[in-house]
Order: C-alpha cells, then structure tokens, then sequence
C-alpha cells in the first residue's frame, strides 16, 4: 500500500492507530480516580507528543541514516517557529501559510549551515552544528532583536497588520490561528462516557495529520535508494570515496530534509501558541532532541516516535508527583520506611525529573544502544525463544 | 592604549578558565581517546567544593546572650561559628574568610577521587566505543551531575567572596605609566590568572620533568608500544584522568568569587571549552591552553564598545566564529599534531 511493503503497512497503520486514538488510549483512567495524575490525553501535551515526535523523525534522517550527529538542531526548530509567528502577524491566523513558510524557511537555514558544516565530519561536526546554533541563539537574544523581540520572546500584538485577516476581533482581543476560517486550532470537543473524559483537540488532529505524514516520507526515506546511500556513508564513507563517489550532495539532503522536518516542529509549536522564544534554539533543547531519538531507538523507523512520546510523558508526568502524591502511594508502610522511601524518591520525581532522564539516558546509551525499540526485540525475542536470524538483525542494526 | 592592555587583562581570567577546563579535556582526550561532555560538570563540583567549604566552616551554634535583646524585646540568640570557639575569633573570622584557598586543599584529593570513579565505573566501558556514544553516555553523565547539584543546592547563584585583601582592584595603568584609575583591574581576577599560569606550568612539568608523565606521553603517542614494553599504560591513564579532573576542579574553586557558582555554569562553559580545544587542536596540550586564552582576549576585545558599534552583536558569537572559520581552513586545529582526528 502507498508504495510500501507489508511490514511497513503495518508500522504506517500502528502508527496511524495510535496517533488518531491518543485521546482515547493516553486517558485510560477515569477523570475522578487518583490514577488520573497519568492521563495525558490532553490536548496540550497530546500536541507536544506529536510535535517533538516529527522533530524526532526528522533528526533521525540525519543521525540514524548517516551518523552524523548534530548537536544545533534545535536552531531550525527555533528559525521555525519565528517565521510562523512573523506570518500570523504579517499575514492572518490561518496555520498553513505559516507552516509552509517555516519548512521554507528551515530549510534555507539548513541549506547554509549544512554547506558549511558538512566539510567536516564526526566530532568536528558536531562543535560545528553546536558553534552555528548558538551563534543564532546568541543573535537572536540580542543584535536580531527587530526580527526576535530579543529576551521576550516574538509574540502577536493588536498593531499587527495582518493583510488578509483582521488586527483584533470584534471584542478586541487577539485572532486565535485556525486552519479555515471558523475553524480554530484550540477548539476542543469533549466526549464524556461514563466517569471518563476524552478530548479531542483540532490542534492536535492537525498535527496527527502531520506526523503520519511526516512519518511516512520518513518510511519512504528509509527505503529508497537515496536512504541506502545514507546507510552507506554512515558504514564507511571514505569507502565511497575511494569508489568515486561524492558522498556530500547525499548528507547536504539528508540534512535539508530533516532541518525542514525541525522547521515543520517549530511551525507547528508556534501554530499551537503563536509564540516563539529563543530558548528553543539553545543547546539543551538540541541535546533533548538527541536524547528522544537515541533512547527510542536511532536508525529505526519507530524508534524516535516512542522516544519523544516517552520523554514528553514521563516530563510531564514525573514532574506532577509531589510530596502528597508520594505520601499517598506509601502511606501503608511503618513511618520510617515511608520517610526513607520519600527521601529516595524525592531525587527522582518533581523538579528533579532530568536526574531520571540523565540516568536512564546514560543506562540506555550502556548496556542498550538501540534504544526502546531494541528493548522490545530483546523481550520479543525472549518470549518466542528463537535465535534471532542474522540477516535480519543486520537489518535492524541499531546506531551508533 | 590604555583601552587595549585592559581588554588584554579582562580577557585574561576567562581565557585562563577556558585554558584549564580545555587543558584537561586535551589530557582526556589525548591519553584515553575520550570525548568528555561531562567535564563542564568537574569545573562545576569544584565550584560548589567551594561553596561547600565555605558552608562547613560558617556552621554554628546558638547561645543566648542575656545582656542584649532584639527587636521583639526578646534575649538575643547569637550565633557562633564553631571556627570562632576553637580558633579565638580573631584567627576565626579570618579562617572563615579565606574559604575559597582552603577549599583548594579539599578540592584536590575530591576532584581526584571524583575522576577515578568516574573513570573506574564508566569511562571505562566506552574506550572501544564510537565518539557519538562517548558523548552521549557523557551528556548524560553531565546532567546527571548537573541534577543532583542544583538537588542539594538549590537553583540560585550562591555568593562565595574572596578573602577581604583581594577584594578591592589593582591600578594596573600607573605601573605602566598610564594616569591612575584608567587601567584598574581586580585583584581576584589576578590571583586567578597568576594561579592558572601556576597549574599550567605544574602539569606541563609533571608531564615533561617526571618519569611518570615521559610514561603518560610516550603512551599518549603509542599506547601499544608502551603496553608491549610491560607498562601497565591502562593505570598511569586512569591517574591522568583524576589529574584532569583536579584541573578542572580547581579552575572552579577559584572561579566562584568571580561568576557566583550555579548548577548550569558548568554546561556554559563545556561548549566554550570544546570549541577551545577544537580551535587549538584535539590532542594538543599547548594548543589547547593558547587557544583559550586567544578566545578569551579575543571574546573581551570584541565586547568593547567601540568595535560592537561597527559590528553588532560581534561579542555574542565571535568565539564560534572563530572556530568555525578555523575547522573549515585548519581542521588540525592551531598546534594539532597531524593525523589526530583529521577527518
């Protein structure tokens, strides 16, 4: 189906499942129970899951198909996200112009950086990805004031032109971004069976649409000619050189293609909340990106979808438990056992949630390079009780 | 003149802060062949060694003091340092204030130890992984550090002064000739400069006067070799490790009284280093320690303002414009050795 094998159909579909059902799967428990702490079905973050996995996706193009790991990549998201807002601005609240801007946009940026930074591989690259992103946040904290709002960040006004739409609505506040006209991106319709809530966002069906079909180009990447010519520069480029081939037009793509995939992210983010800040340009957030992709799996097809998911859920959820909650889940045991629990706990959960994503980051990196999705053959493989064949495994060969 | 020997001085406590962060990140690098992410994070614990020195010795306890009252009418609670009572008040008080030299003397054996388990426990595994994972697993390892930091003290700068004689500044310009109060400089920042040159000098001489460190070298060169030769290379490396470590560590003891500690400085200062030692060379110690001071010089040059209205926005990212414009002519870096990473 759509130019692709039965195993990819597969993957498309599950991916298609979960992304269309999230409302329904990510609020499993009802809206009154004490486990509706771990309901994240909505739509805020439901947007985000999709947002950070088309980033993910897109990073993945690059890393996971060449190897080359860019530490800057957040500065396309960033670029993005200032080109949206300068079209809901200049333009009017519709979300596609926007969007179509910031894939431009990213995409010229990236053109530039990845002329640039290509000359050089492994860790000159990645210093060089690195020194041009924080060159844009440094710039656009401070000379790119005009075009940035500097330390403020870029946000929508009542003075805005805004040709095709209007300046402020009837009852003077500030356009909301739509898709149609009537059609607005944080209308929310909820559904309530029984004792649960669900929510279904247009916002985030939007960016649904996106990411599968984000991910499917990425299915399609993968599989091409073109993505078997990333693979090859990833085992040995200096083979390739040696055959006479020119291996850069190939990861100047890759790299175009998947800063346009961070231009989607950053356009999409800003069609959500028409806003954008340089901190989304700075190295910690291109480090995040690295993170979601190597810890759900580099090189494979699924695996930067369920890291960005896993990121953004446990962020969002670990981040919530507090004392009481914790209180709560212990208080069946003797005081000192509880207290000392507590004092253990408290270095995992509530503000100090990176300490978990840092060690788990570093466990996964240790002892299981392909991340989640490598994980999950190992248990597969565990249960079924066979030899993985090699061919296969070759296949799957996670990154390095 | 006058203007350019102050940019020349401003540059220089940066630049040293760079040239000792990079120096050890060029010992990691060049002995055990390891990208080190983490290493920002070893400045930062060295920094907070201070803070933490600085805690221990304010400890005290309480006495109430009949004879005065406070402003609720109550008796007075006065607090004592125990430093106070062992030491008499006067030594006390002055123990106290040169927090920051005395936590010199922790911050080494700590910084050492810290090195060696980090070396011992993760290091380790990674030698016959790609450099992607190195930097991965210590990106984590960083921000794991990073966490526990600002876990246990808190998200704030923290204010860790320098002994009362080194606070005031220093009027270089009359040395020189210059009118009084045109080159002015603090003293801290010297203490600090003459300090980097001191450790620079103490490891170039421990590697080029010892026969430990014509060992470290000669492995650094080729470790096989040396291994044939029935040296256990693998050990001597690990003590070059906690060596770096202590580097780091004690560029940031003596940082804290210039740039309050927090738990990110240590991230801030990684990227700058990494482009410090890239820009001078990977592998190469005196690269290393050149470039950092040339960016430092550099970086304070171009925040003054007469050069910033000719170029916005210049200070901002001179630093990576340099690196970027020295990876893409000279990819060996200023003084690399050929061959080392050269792709």
């Amino acid at each position: 189906m759509l130019g692709l094998n039965t195993k990819d159909t597969t993957l498309l579909i599950v991916v298609a499942v979960l992304a269309l059902g999230a409302p329904f799967i990510l609020n499993p428990f009802p809206e009154a129970s004490s486990l509706a702490q771990f309901n994240a079905g909505y739509p805020d973050l439901m947007q985000r899951f999709a947002i950070f996995g088309i980033f993910a996706i897109g990073f993945n193009i690059l890393f996971g198909l060449t190897g080359y790991l860019s530490f800057g990549h957040a500065a396309f998201l960033g670029v993005g996200s200032y080109s949206a807002v300068w079209m809901f601005k200049l333009l009017g609240m519709n979300v596609l112009p926007a969007i179509a801007l910031s894939i431009i946009v990213a995409g010229l940026f990236a053109l530039l950086i990845g002329y640039i930074s290509l000359r050089r591989s492994g860790i000159y690259f990645s210093i060089l990805t690195l020194a041009f992103a924080q060159m844009s946040f440094n710039l656009a904290y401070s000379v790119l004031t005009p075009i940035t709002n500097g330390e403020t960040g870029l946000q929508l006004t009542l003075s805005d032109p805004r040709i095709f739409g209007q300046s402020a609505t009837s009852d003077g506040g500030i356009p909301v971004t739509n898709l149609l006209p009537g059609f607005e991106m944080r209308e929310t319709f909820t559904w309530e069976i029984g004792p649960w809530l669900f929510q279904f966002n247009t916002g985030y069906y939007l960016c649904a649409a996106f990411l599968l079909l984000a991910f499917y180009l990425s299915v399609r990447i993968f599989r091409s000619p073109f993505g078997l010519m990333l693979r090859a520069v990833k085992s040995n480029q200096q083979r390739m050189h040696y055959t006479g081939l020119n291996t850069r037009p190939y990861t100047l793509a890759a790299f175009v293609i998947s800063g346009m995939y961070a231009g989607l992210a950053g356009g999409l983010l800003a069609s959500m909340d028409p806003l954008a800040g340089a901190e989304r340009m700075q190295w910690t957030a291109s480090g995040e990106v690295v993170l979601m992709t190597i810890l759900g799996g580099a090189g494979t097809l699924i695996g930067p979808v369920l890291g960005a998911g896993f990121i953004k859920y446990f962020e969002n959820i670990f981040s919530k438990i507090n004392d009481s909650v914790l209180h709560g889940w212990f208080g069946f045991m003797p005081d000192g056992m509880e207290n000392a629990i507590i004092f253990v706990s408290h270095f995992f959960v509530g503000k100090s949630w990176h300490l978990t994503l840092g060690l788990l980051f570093m466990l996964v990196v240790t002892f299981l390079p392909g991340g989640l999705v490598e994980g999950g053959q190992r248990i597969g493989r565990l249960f079924r009780r066979k030899p993985a064949k090699d061919p296969k495994s070759a296949d799957m060969k996670p990154a390095e | 003149m006058d203007a350019i020997i102050l940019q020349i001085l401003n540059g220089l406590d940066k630049g040293s802060a760079y040239a000792l962060i990079a120096l050890g990140l060029t010992l990691i690098f060049g002995t055990l062949g390891v990208v080190n992410f983490a290493h920002g994070a070893l400045f930062m614990i060295g920094a907070f060694c201070a803070v933490t020195v600085q805690r221990i010795l304010n400890l005290s306890y309480e006495t109430i003091d009949p004879s005065q009252t406070d402003f609720l009418g109550n008796p007075l609670v006065v607090k004592t340092p125990y430093v106070h009572s062992w030491f008499g008040p006067e030594t006390g008080a002055s123990i106290i204030e040169w927090s920051v030299p005395i936590a010199i003397i922790f911050a080494i054996p700590i910084m050492i130890a810290i090195g060696f388990i980090m070396e011992r426990g993760l290091i380790k595994h990674f030698y016959k992984r790609p450099h992607a994972d190195q930097i991965l697993v210590t990106f984590g390892l960083a921000i794991v550090l990073q966490e526990l930091i600002k876990y246990f003290y808190g998200a704030n700068p923290i204010q860790t002064g320098a002994p009362d004689v080194f606070r005031g500044s220093f009027d270089f310009g009359v040395l020189l000739g210059f009118d009084p109060n045109v080159i002015i400089y603090p003293y801290w920042r010297l203490v600090y400069f003459a300090f980097a040159a001191v450790i620079i000098g103490a490891v170039f001489a421990f590697l080029q006067f010892t026969t430990f460190g014509m060992v470290v070298r000669a492995g650094m060169a080729d470790r096989e070799t040396v291994g044939l030769l029935g040296i256990n290379i693998d050990k001597k490396f690990t003590i070059m490790f906690g060596l770096a470590a202590a580097v780091a560590g004690l560029a940031g003891v003596m940082y804290a009284p210039i740039n309050s500690p927090n738990y990110h400085m240590g991230m801030d200062f990684l990227v700058l280093s990494f482009v410090v030692v890239v820009v001078g060379g990977m592998g190469s110690l005196p690269g290393a320690v050149l470039a950092g001071f040339l960016l430092g010089i550099l970086e304070s040059f171009a925040s003054m303002n007469e050069i910033k209205s000719i170029l916005p926005g210049i200070d901002q990212i001179i630093i990576y414009l340099v690196a970027i414009i020295i990876l893409l002519t000279r990819p060996r870096g200023l003084m690399g050795r050929k061959g080392v990473m050269e792709d």
